[in-house]
């Protein structure tokens, strides 16, 4: 079962994807197995938040995602 | 009271929605409206690309919608905001204020701005000599956030 990750932005040009389904749970210490080091160390960046169906997480290291969930990876943005 | 909120991915005019908006409220004392538009500051700017993530970037508008018409006692609030690919001189955001009074509808134009600039679910990236760079926020963005202490 299967947790979709949408990458936006330059995280998405790092991915070389707009989105990248793996496998549940997906969890912060599990990341950089799962997507790699680049993308890991990306979402390291304290910068990057991480979103959770649509919720930013106050807290991403405790990213906890499951079958069905979207993950989503958020560069710093600038709208407007 | 009336809140509009839209996210386009094709160019759009803003005076189609600024005319029905004001006519849709009658009685009003002052209407303010901002136009952002791509800007071409030393004509090396040659496309512009604000990317969205749906399910957050509408939400955070209504929000950022509601809270700014609660904040100001607005009569009415209307926000437009492009996606996509677009060229200098064209519109990418429209903000629209109705309100009894001046005040009100100027300072929540400018408040919509600074969050939508600053705290809204958009990425940007230019095209510059037939190269995109992301753009990071900027500092200026931040200090413009922070007048309004929320």
């Amino acid at each position: 079962m299967a947790v979709t990750v949408v990458f936006i932005g330059k995280l998405a040009d790092l991915a070389g994807e707009d989105e990248r389904e793996v496998p549940a749970p997906l969890t912060w210490s599990g990341l950089a197995g799962v997507l790699g080091a680049d993308l890991a160390e990306a979402a390291a960046d304290e910068r990057t938040k991480i979103a959770v169906n649509g919720q930013v997480l106050a807290d991403k290291t405790a990213l906890d995602a499951g079958d069905g969930d979207e993950v989503a990876l958020l560069p710093p943005v600038s709208g407007g | 009271m009336a809140i509009t909120v839209d996210l386009l991915d094709a160019p759009f005019n803003p005076g189609r929605f600024v005319g029905p908006f004001t006519d849709a409220h009658p009685g009003l004392g002052g209407v303010c409206t901002f136009v952002g538009e791509v800007r071409s500051d030393d004509d090396t700017v040659e496309a512009l690309e604000l990317l969205h993530y749906e399910r957050m970037t509408r939400p955070g508008m209504e929000e950022l919608a509601a809270q700014t018409v609660r904040r100001f006692e607005l009569m009415g609030l209307l926000m437009v905001h492009r996606v996509g690919v677009m060229y200098p001189g064209e519109p990418i955001v429209l903000v629209s204020a109705c309100a009894r009074h001046r005040r009100g509808a100027i300072d929540a134009v400018d408040f919509a701005m600074d969050h939508l600039k600053s705290r809204s679910w958009f990425w940007k990236r230019e095209k510059r000599a037939g190269e995109w760079h992301w753009i990071e926020p900027r500092e200026q963005d931040h200090a413009d956030l922070a007048r309004w202490g929320d």
